[in-house]
C-alpha cells in the first residue's frame, strides 16, 4: 500500500506540474496577477510531493520491501542501512526521481530567493521549470516508475546493490553531480523568461548570476568527487579515463563554465546578451544528453544503466523538444536583443570572448570525440573507440593557451587597455614565472620533464598576475588592508577559482608526468622498491564484512629504513550478487599518494598487487575544491542583493504604476 | 557604424579562424587515435594485419583459463562460439574477469597468431552484455546460419 501511496504522490506532482507550466506563463503575457502568483505555492506543491514520492521509496528499501521491483534489483537485506537508504539512487529509475526532485528542489530555492525579482519573470521562470520537471515526471510514470511492484509472489530477499556502489563515494558523488547538473536548469529557465519577456538588460544578467555561480560550483564539486571516487574504488590509478559518460558532464561544465564568464560581460558591459542565452541552452543541452547518453543503454560502463530502448526515445523525445524549441525561441527573438559593440580590440572584453572561443571549441571537440563512435556504428555498423590520446591531444594545447589569456584577462581594462599598459603590468611577471616554472619542478623533485615545466610556467603565470592584479588594484586606498576590503566579494571569488585552476594544472601535470607503478607477485616476507619507498609484503588475514567475506593483505611502508605506516588493501567477495571487489589502500598525502591494488593468490601464498606512487594526485581536486569555492564566494557577492533591493523598491514602484489604469 | 562593423567583422574572423584550426587539430587527433573492433571470428579469418592495434570482444572460453604461478602472466582463449583466438595478458585482471563471461581487450596480434593484450576490460555485470561482445557473438550467429546449410550440402 505504501509504494502506491510513493506513486500517487508522483502523479499528483505531476498535475501540479500542469498547472505551473500553463497558468503562470499565460498569465505573465496576459498580465493576470493572480495566475502569476500561483507559480510560488504550486511549485511549493510539486517539491512536497516530490519529497514525500521519494522518502517514501527510501522507506522501502529501508523496511525491506522486496515487492517492488527496484527496490529487490538494488537491496538486499544484509545491506547497511546507509547503503540502503541511498540505493535509491543505486539504479535509473530511483536516481531519477532523484534527479527529478533535485530539479524541485532548486525551483522551491528560485521561488523563497526572487522575491525581488518581478512577479511576471518569476512566473516565466518557474513556469519553464514547471514543463521541464512535468516531462520528467511524465518520463518516470510512463517508462521507469520506480514503485513497480514484482507481481504476483514478493521474492524473500533482494538481488544487491552492485558492489562496486557501496562505498561513501556512492553516498556524495551522484546527489552532488544531479544538483550541479539539474542547477544549469535554472540558468535554462532565466534564459528562457527573458526570450519570453524581451527583457535581456544588466538587470537580468543580475538576478542570474548567483544562480548561474552557484550551479556551476556545485557541479564542478560534484565531478571532482566522481573523479575522486574512481580514483580510489576502481583501482586503476588515474582520474579521468575520457569515458563517454565522464564526458556529458564535462560537456556542460565547459559550456556553463564559458557561460558564467559571458554572463559576467553582460552584467558589467551590456555585450555578448544573446551569446550567454545560447550557452545557457547549450549548457542544458549537455545536461540532457548526459541524461541520454547513461540512461537510453547507447553504452556500456559502470555508469549506465540496464538498457530499454524506449526510454531512449522517450529522452531523445524530450531533447529535441525543449532544445528545438528554445532555439527556435531564441532565433525569433535574438535579433531584438542589441548588444553593444563599444569595446577596442584589447580589451577585457575580448579576452573573455577568447575565454568563451576556447571552451566552446573544447566542449565540442569532446563533445565529437564522445557521439563519434555512436554515429560511425549507426552509419557503418562497425564498432570504433576512441581512446584519451585524442582528448589529450585536442585539450592540452587549448588548455595551455587559455591558461595564457587567464593571466593578462582580469589585468585588462574594459572597454579599452593600452598594450603598453599590459606589458608594463605583465613583463615582469612573464619574466619570473619562466624563472620559476623553469627552476622548481628541478628544486622540489630533481626531475625534468617539459610538459612539466610548461605546467608550472603556466601555474606560476596565474598566480604571479593574479598577485600583481591584487596589489594594483588595493593601492588606491591608505592602507593594503582598507584596500583589499575595499574589494567585492565577486572579485575575491574570481581569484579564488583561477588560483583552484593553477592548483588542478600542478597536480594534472605532476601526476601523469611523475607517477610511477609496478605490478608484482610477492609471498609473505618479502619485499619490493619502488622510488624511495620499500614495500613489504607480510602476510594476509580473512576479514568479514556485514554483507562480504574477503582477504587482507598487510603490507609495511618504509622510507629510508624508517616505518611509514601500513597499507591493507582487500579483495571481498559480496555474498548475495557474488561478486568480487577489490578495495584499494591509500596513503593520502599532500605532495604523494601511495596507492596499492590487490590482485589474487597464486600456488605457495604469494599474491599479485600494483603498486603506485601518485605525487600531486591530491591537488587535482584540491584545485576543484577552490574553484567551486570562488563559485559560491561570487555567487555570495552582496552586490546582488543589495541592488536586488533597490531594484525591488523600483519595480514595486513600477508595479503600481501599472496597475492602477487596471484597476 | 562603419567602424562598427568592421570590429564585427573583425571577431568573426577571429571566432572562425578559432573555430577552423581547431576542427583541423580534431579531425588530425581523430584519425590518429581511432581503434577498431573486430570479433574473434573476423580475426581467425586474417582480416587484421600483425602489428595492428585493436579491440577483440568475445566471451571468456569455459576452460581456457591458465594463470603462470611465478609471473602476473595470464593466458586464455575468448571465442565467439565460432572461432576462438588465444589471448596473453601481463597483469591484474578486472574485478569482474570470469571464465563464460564476456570480455573486451586492447592489443595486437603477434606473428605466432596470439593477441597480446595490453588491456583487458571486463565490461559487463549480471544483467547485461557489452555492446561489444554482444555483436560478436550476433555476428558470429549469423555467419553460422548462412553457413550450416552449406555445410549440409
Amino acid at each position: 500500500m505504501i509504494p502506491e501511496l510513493g506513486q500517487f504522490s508522483l502523479i499528483l506532482a505531476l498535475c501540479l506540474c500542469v498547472i505551473l507550466g500553463t497558468l503562470p506563463l499565460i498569465g505573465a503575457s496576459r498580465n493576470n496577477l493572480l495566475w502569476m502568483n500561483l507559480a510560488r505555492p504550486v511549485t511549493a506543491g510539486v517539491f512536497v510531493f516530490l519529497a514525500i514520492s521519494i522518502a517514501i521509496l527510501a522507506y522501502a528499501f529501508v523496511q525491506d520491501d522486496f515487492s517492488v521491483q527496484f527496490v529487490q534489483q538494488h537491496s538486499n537485506l544484509l545491506l547497511p542501512t546507509r547503503y540502503k537508504v541511498t540505493a535509491v539512487w543505486g539504479g535509473h529509475e530511483g536516481s531519477f526521481l532523484l534527479w527529478t526532485f533535485m530539479l524541485s528542489g532548486w525551483m522551491l530555492a528560485v521561488s523563497i530567493y526572487s522575491k525581488s525579482m518581478p512577479i511576471d519573470f518569476v512566473a516565466r521562470v518557474l513556469g519553464v521549470l514547471g514543463i521541464i520537471c512535468f516531462a520528467y515526471i511524465l518520463f518516470m510514470l510512463a517508462t521507469s516508475n520506480p514503485f513497480d511492484r514484482v507481481v504476483p509472489l514478493s521474492p524473500a530477499d533482494g538481488a544487491d546493490l552492485n558492489s562496486a556502489l557501496q562505498d561513501i563515494g556512492f553516498i556524495i558523488h551522484p546527489p552532488t553531480l544531479y544538483m550541479g547538473y539539474v542547477g544549469f536548469s535554472v540558468v535554462f529557465a532565466f534564459a528562457m523568461a527573458a526570450l519570453l519577456s524581451g527583457r535581456l538588460d544588466a538587470a537580468w544578467a543580475r538576478w542570474c548570476r548567483p544562480w548561474a555561480n552557484t550551479a556551476w560550483a556545485v557541479l564542478t564539486l560534484g565531478i571532482a568527487l566522481g573523479s575522486w571516487w574512481a580514483y580510489y574504488e576502481l583501482g586503476w590509478g588515474g582520474w579521468w579515463a575520457w569515458d563517454p559518460v565522464e564526458n556529458p558532464p564535462l560537456i556542460t561544465w565547459l559550456f556553463g563554465t564559458a557561460m558564467i564568464h559571458s554572463l559576467a560581460a553582460t552584467e558589467k558591459r551590456g555585450v555578448f546578451k544573446s551569446w550567454t542565452v545560447l550557452l545557457a541552452i547549450l549548457a542544458f543541452a549537455g545536461s540532457l544528453l548526459g541524461t541520454f547518453i547513461t540512461r537510453s543503454g547507447l553504452l556500456t560502463s559502470v555508469h549506465a544503466f540496464a538498457s530499454d530502448p524506449t526510454r531512449g526515445v522517450f529522452i531523445l523525445l524530450i531533447f529535441g523538444l525543449a532544445i528545438g524549441f528554445a532555439l527556435l525561441l531564441f532565433a525569433l527573438r535574438a535579433p531584438l536583443m542589441k548588444s553593444d559593440f563599444g569595446f577596442s580590440l584589447l580589451s577585457r572584453e575580448i579576452f573573455l570572448l577568447a575565454n568563451n572561443v576556447i571552451l566552446v571549441v573544447a566542449s565540442a571537440s569532446v563533445l565529437l570525440g564522445t557521439l563519434f563512435p555512436m554515429v560511425y556504428q549507426a552509419i557503418t555498423d562497425e564498432l570504433i573507440s576512441i581512446g584519451p590520446p585524442y582528448f589529450n591531444a585536442i585539450f592540452a594545447p587549448l588548455m595551455v593557451l587559455l591558461i595564457l589569456l587567464l593571466g593578462v584577462g582580469p589585468i585588462c581594462r574594459w572597454k579599452k587597455t593600452s598594450a603598453q599598459y599590459l606589458v608594463m603590468q605583465l613583463g615582469r611577471v612573464a619574466l619570473s614565472s619562466v624563472a620559476l616554472g623553469v627552476l622548481l619542478p628541478l628544486v622540489v623533485l630533481l626531475k625534468f620533464s617539459v610538459s612539466a615545466t610548461i605546467a608550472s610556467i603556466l601555474a606560476s603565470w596565474i598566480c604571479l598576475a593574479m598577485l600583481t592584479d591584487l596589489v594594483n588594484k588595493s593601492a588606491n586606498k591608505i592602507t593594503r588592508l582598507q584596500g583589499l576590503k575595499s574589494l567585492s566579494l565577486s572579485y575575491f571569488g574570481m581569484q579564488i577559482a583561477h588560483f583552484g585552476v593553477a592548483v588542478m594544472l600542478i597536480g594534472a601535470a605532476m601526476t601523469s608526468n611523475f607517477s610511477s607503478e609496478k605490478s608484482v607477485l610477492l609471498a609473505s616476507g618479502e619485499s619490493i622498491d619502488l622510488g624511495e619507498y620499500v614495500f613489504l609484503f607480510d602476510g594476509m588475514t580473512s576479514v568479514e564484512g556485514p554483507n562480504y567475506i574477503g582477504d587482507e593483505a598487510h603490507i609495511q611502508v618504509l622510507r629510508d629504513g624508517e616505518f611509514v605506516r601500513n597499507l591493507n588493501p582487500q579483495r571481498r567477495l559480496y555474498v548475495a550478487s557474488g561478486s568480487p571487489s577489490t578495495e584499494m589502500a591509500i596513503d593520502a598525502g599532500f605532495f604523494r599518494d601511495l596507492f596499492i591494488t590487490l590482485g589474487e593468490a597464486k600456488e605457495g601464498g604469494a599474491w599479485s598487487m600494483t603498486i603506485y606512487i601518485k605525487p600531486f594526485i591530491r591537488w587535482v581536486w584540491l584545485g576543484a575544491i577552490f574553484m567551486a569555492l570562488g563559485g559560491l564566494t561570487a555567487a555570495g557577492d552582496k552586490r546582488y542583493r543589495r541592488l536586488r533591493r533597490r531594484q525591488e523598491e523600483l519595480l514595486a514602484e513600477d508595479l503600481k504604476a501599472n496597475l492602477q489604469p487596471a484597476l | 557604424m562603419k567602424v562598427h562593423r568592421q570590429k564585427r567583422l573583425g571577431i568573426i574572423l577571429f571566432i572562425a579562424a578559432g573555430l577552423s584550426i581547431s576542427i583541423a587539430l580534431a579531425a588530425y587527433a581523430l584519425r590518429q587515435n581511432i581503434s577498431l573492433f573486430y570479433t574473434p571470428t573476423q580475426v581467425a579469418e586474417g582480416e587484421v594485419p600483425t602489428g595492428q592495434h585493436f579491440r577483440i570482444g568475445g566471451m571468456v572460453k569455459a576452460g581456457s583459463f591458465q594463470s603462470a604461478q611465478d609471473s602476473l602472466r595470464v593466458e586464455f582463449v575468448t571465442t565467439d562460439y565460432v572461432s576462438d583466438v588465444p589471448i596473453h595478458y601481463e597483469g591484474i585482471l578486472p574485478d569482474l574477469f570470469r571464465e563464460g563471461q564476456g570480455l573486451v581487450a586492447e592489443g595486437a596480434m603477434d606473428a605466432a597468431g596470439v593477441f597480446q593484450a595490453s588491456r583487458v576490460l571486463a565490461k559487463h555485470d549480471e544483467n547485461y552484455m557489452s555492446q561489444e561482445v554482444r555483436a560478436a557473438l550476433d555476428a558470429a550467429e549469423a555467419s553460422e546460419m548462412n553457413s550450416s546449410p552449406l555445410a549440409e550440402q
